[in-house]
């Protein structure tokens, strides 16, 4: 494991001194002008290139060093060739005299000058002369070069592909086709590097060509495909491997439909070339006919087909079994890749994807195969006319369900759903019913997946799930500790001898409470917003409040939370936004107790509560009684100050006839009081000393919510103006219990003073207190009747004489 | 293609402060992104390599951050481990993905797969619609080997004096970032090759 010698070496590599260095680069070049290169080279370079990567900043080798180092690329040894290229990419691009030395001392390009040449390309120039250069090897390549030269060559092409595709000539396209196509469907079927057939005494007139073999040892009957063994390969085997692994790249930069404008000639083409081949039964001679970018499309169908009547078979060895199960998943986005291009193979791959659905959708072990397929039936079920219900069911009702804990199938479905987001709004919009299967995944790795949420989590907020899905929400935590019992209690035995007995889990256990876990567990929404018995879950689940899992959980909620509020208020309407205040006003108090969980979630209640009544003010005559009814219990000035002050802020400012015409005088008058005896309450002396104080923010709010409902109703003026004038007495004479900090105390009383002196003029009181909308939205710079300008023309011309 | 492989440390450890992670190996294929983009022409070498090792430790930093997270949460107990039992230590690795979304480092989205084996980390910077299933079997051979030819289990500094034999294994089994489908015979074979190497 890493030990401070490493780091000591690390920190002497950063921190070598110039003259040190210097010497170390004379050294250096000294050794390589010798004729043998031995050991000390070897290590001095490797030296160097610590060196140099150690530090982000880039040195200067001197230029005799850099000439040397280019020489050894083209070393028969080949860690010389590793290390020189190693160090080079450490450097500054090489200079045009530098690639130039490359060109013609370098010869065949091998593969660690080709990297070299590609890490430090500058230009899309450089690419095209790299892949230039690697075609003309591909092309003119003498017999007898060893069985390795070539095989960096696709993987170097690929590279390039990646980043820019235009390096490729179609002259380049269509030779690669060609070389491709022999690669994958015409490499050789019998055993390479002088296989024998086994036998010990054998001549050489007895080594007869051994065929390759399948996976579970039977003698292959077709092509050759990387699901062929052989005790050794020749080198058109090592090419069809090669090929295979790029093919998936190359259809998709090549192969799109939408690229570019030549697609549409070669689209009416293949259209016609390919119902012509559909007709026919898939035999080479008739593809001959065929354009070699139709024609390669043809044989990576083939090959996909094969891989997977290979995948069929039971591999003999375990390494192989998983190699079968990622060829299934590279020949079914092969597939699906070949089918977009050509619509007319749908009808002919549908039956092997239906197949294989149907062969696997039993195993969770293949879940990760069943993504592509379900992409397959996504892009082309409606096509065919097939029924996808069993395969959504599969993916959404079933896979987060049993798999939640799988971080890359979490990865690969959540990367499915984002990228498929808009067909699936389309075509399966019952996919959002799935909310509560598909939170599992956060519930269980929130911070590996959160961010797959910030983008999925829009799109499940619908005006049919709206409500379910904050309950859900705010109970995350809950399923997390809710999943972790499930995998505890599969594990663990029943009981635990002398073990620590995890009340939860034997909670989780008990049959009366099954119904609550089993509703945390639920697949599918619309079997009710939450339950009765919320509060006796989450004291069952205390102890998990802990838990790291469902700690990482919490903090995840918060964001999430903005973000569904974000969205609801775009697809609510008012009603729909009433029933939510309700849901944040009663759940503001069942939430799991962890700390600072609470506090986070009213902090987000808080803003968006003042936000949706800014946006219908009327919300707030709606709900009136429901606010008053939180807003009149003097507990929560104390245990949820955040909130509290927000609903009186709202019911002060929101609570007057210019935002509801069914706000009734007796409605202020009750509101008043309600929060007049709060007021009274929080401020009495009587309260023990020692207890803690009402935060000053909720003493003003209510101050200024009750100095703003009586600008609207001038009779409660006199009582405001009592209760602000006796505040200002009792602060007088010292310190109160109800408030301990001095600045507070003064900048309350200070805000009483204000709104007493205010409200001594009833009407100036109204339209500070109450501004009605005119003046609160102003818009003189828009009508064009108080317009400025105007006016100011007006004036002008008025008083200027003419 | 695989963009970029690395070795790092994780987990807290006496040689470094908290939180401090290393790069004990990196090697980025193909060639520098920014080369090619539209922006950020104006930068000269120098700039280009400093840009790209940020980058590199940007995908450390957050293989770090997911490697302690996802311990945390799981709770399970790191076991020491000595030369020798690298099949073991790769059984009860801690393994997942992180999503690095564009331009966060890289100019398109990238899925991050890491294994974390102790105190080491191994992560692949893969795009999106590589073979993920693959690039997890790749990743998990690579670390078998990197673990094995390089003792990393015990205290040694191969990593940093013969990283020449990762760059070798690497052109063997994720030539310029090519995931390969290999069977076991194919996968004996350049292994043998790396082998080779690996006793001169």
């Amino acid at each position: 494991m890493y030990s401070h010698g490493s780091e000591s070496l690390i920190k002497q590599a950063r921190e070598i001194q110039e003259p040190e260095l210097q010497k170390f680069y004379s050294r250096l070049v000294k050794l390589l002008q010798g004729k043998e290169l031995g050991h000390e080279t070897v290590d001095s370079l490797q030296r160097l290139h610590l060196i140099l990567s150690a530090t982000k900043y880039t040195r200067t080798l001197p230029s005799e060093l850099r000439t040397r180092l280019l020489s050894l690329l083209s070393s028969p040894v080949e860690q010389l060739q590793v290390l020189s290229s190693a160090v080079l990419r450490e450097m500054p691009p090489l200079s045009a005299e530098e690639l130039n030395y490359i060109q013609e001392n370098v010869g065949q390009l091998n593969s660690q000058t080709a990297a070299l040449l590609l890490s430090k390309a500058g230009t899309r120039a450089d690419l095209s002369s790299v892949c230039a250069q690697l075609l003309r090897g591909l092309d003119n390549r003498p017999s007898e070069a060893p069985a390795h030269s070539l095989m960096h060559t696709l993987p170097v092409l690929n590279t390039i592909l990646t980043h820019s595709p235009e390096c490729l000539t179609e002259d380049h396209i269509t030779l690669l086709s060609k070389r491709l196509v022999d690669w994958l469907r015409y490499a050789s079927i019998v055993q390479g590097g002088g296989a024998s057939s086994g036998r010990f005494f054998t001549g050489p007139r007895s080594r007869q060509p051994v065929p390759i073999a399948e996976l579970d040892g039977m003698v292959s009957g077709d092509f050759f495909t990387v699901l062929c063994v052989g005790q050794g390969f020749t080198e058109d085997q090592w090419m069809n491997v090669y090929s295979f692994s790029m093919l998936h790249h190359w259809l998709l930069t090549y192969h799109s439909v939408s690229n570019g404008n030549s697609t549409i000639e070669t689209d009416d083409r293949s259209e016609v070339d390919g119902s012509v081949v559909s007709m026919v039964s898939a035999t080479s001679s008739s593809s001959r006919l065929l354009p070699p970018k139709e024609r390669l499309r043809e044989k990576a169908f083939q090959y996909c087909q094969r891989l997977i009547e290979q995948s069929d078979r039971k591999a003999q060895k375990k390494t192989d079994t998983e190699l079968q199960k990622a060829c299934l998943v590279e020949a079914v986005c092969i597939l699906d890749c070949v089918c977009v291009e050509d619509a007319s193979l749908v009808f002919r791959t549908f039956p092997f994807i239906k197949a294989l659905f149907g062969r696997l959708s039993a195993d969770l072990s293949f879940a990760r195969v069943l993504l592509p397929i379900a992409q397959f039936y996504l892009n082309h079920g409606e096509m065919a006319a097939v029924d996808c219900e069993s395969v959504w069911k599969l993916v959404f009702g079933q896979f987060p369900a049993e798999l939640f804990s799988d971080p890359f199938l979490a990865h690969e479905l959540l990367r499915f759903l984002r990228l498929n987001l808009e067909k699936f709004q389309l075509g399966v919009p019952q996919y959002t019913h799935f909310f509560p299967n598909l939170l599992k995944f956060l519930a269980w790795d929130s911070p590996a997946v959160v961010d797959d949420f910030v983008d999925l989590l829009p799109s499940l907020v619908t005006p049919a799930t709206a409500v379910e899905l904050l309950h859900t929400l705010l109970d995350l935590p809950c399923l997390s500790a809710t999943l972790i019992l499930q995998l505890r209690s599969t594990c663990l035995p029943i009981s635990e001898p002398g073990g620590r007995g995890l009340l939860s889990l034997d909670a989780f256990r008990n049959p009366s409470f099954r119904g609550l876990f089993l509703f945390m567990l639920r697949g599918e929404a619309g079997s009710g917003d939450t339950i009765d018995r919320l509060s006796t879950l989450h004291d069952l689940l205390a102890e998990a409040a802990d838990w790291p899992r469902v700690v990482q959980c919490a903090q995840t909620i918060p964001v999430l939370l903005h973000i569904y509020f974000n969205t609801v208020v775009t697809v609510a309407d008012e009603k729909l936004l009433a029933h939510l205040i309700l849901v944040m006003l009663e759940r503001s108090s069942i939430l799991l107790n962890i700390p600072t969980y609470i506090k986070e979630i009213h902090r987000v209640f808080s803003c968006h509560l003042l936000r949706m009544c800014k946006l219908h003010p009327s919300l707030v005559v709606d709900q009136s009684h429901e606010l008053l009814e939180f807003a009149g219990i003097p507990g929560n000035v104390y245990s949820k100050e955040e909130l509290y002050t927000h609903v009186v802020w709202v019911l002060g400012e929101y609570l007057s006839v210019s935002c509801d015409s069914r706000c009734s005088v007796s409605l202020i008058t009750s509101c008043f009081e309600t929060l007049e005896a709060v007021l009274f309450e929080i401020t009495s002396s009587g309260t023990p000393p020692g207890t803690v104080c009402p935060a000053p923010r909720v003493i003003t709010t209510l101050m200024s919510a009750l100095a703003k409902l009586a600008s609207r109703s001038h009779d409660l003026i006199p009582r405001v103006s009592l209760f602000l004038s006796k505040l200002r007495t009792v602060t007088r004479g010292g310190s109160v219990a109800w408030c301990s900090d001095e600045e507070d105390l003064v900048a309350i009383v200070t805000r009483g003073e204000e709104l007493w002196s205010l409200l001594k003029a009833p009407s100036v009181a109204q339209s500070v207190l109450t501004p009605s909308p005119h003046i609160t939205t102003p818009q003189w710079h828009r009508d064009t009747n108080v317009a400025m300008p105007l006016q100011l023309r007006a004036l002008t011309s008025l008083t200027h004489p003419q | 293609m695989v963009r970029c492989f690395l070795i790092h440390t994780v987990c807290p450890i006496s040689a470094l402060s908290a939180g401090e992670c290393r790069v004990l190996y990196s090697r980025v294929f193909g060639p520098d992104e920014t080369v090619l983009s539209e922006e950020l022409q104006e930068l000269n070498p120098e700039e280009r390599r400093l840009l790209q090792k940020e980058k590199v430790a940007v995908v450390a930093r957050q293989v770090h951050s997911a490697v302690t997270l996802s311990r945390e949460a799981s709770g399970r107990q790191l076991v020491e481990m000595v030369p020798g039992e690298e099949v073991l230590a790769l059984q009860d690795a801690d393994s997942g993905v992180v999503r690095l979304r564009a331009g966060d480092p890289f100019n398109e989205e990238m899925s991050v797969l890491w294994l974390g084996v102790h105190s080491l980390g191994f992560a692949m910077v893969c795009e999106p619609h590589e073979n993920l299933l693959l690039a997890e079997g790749t990743l998990r051979n690579l670390s078998r080997h990197c673990l094995e030819h390089l003792h990393m289990l015990g205290p040694g500094s191969e990593v940093l004096l013969k990283s020449s034999r990762i760059d070798v294994l690497l052109s063997r089994l994720l030539p310029h970032g090519q995931l390969l489908f290999l069977n076991h015979r194919f996968a004996q074979s350049l292994e043998k090759e790396v082998a080779a190497y690996m006793a001169k």
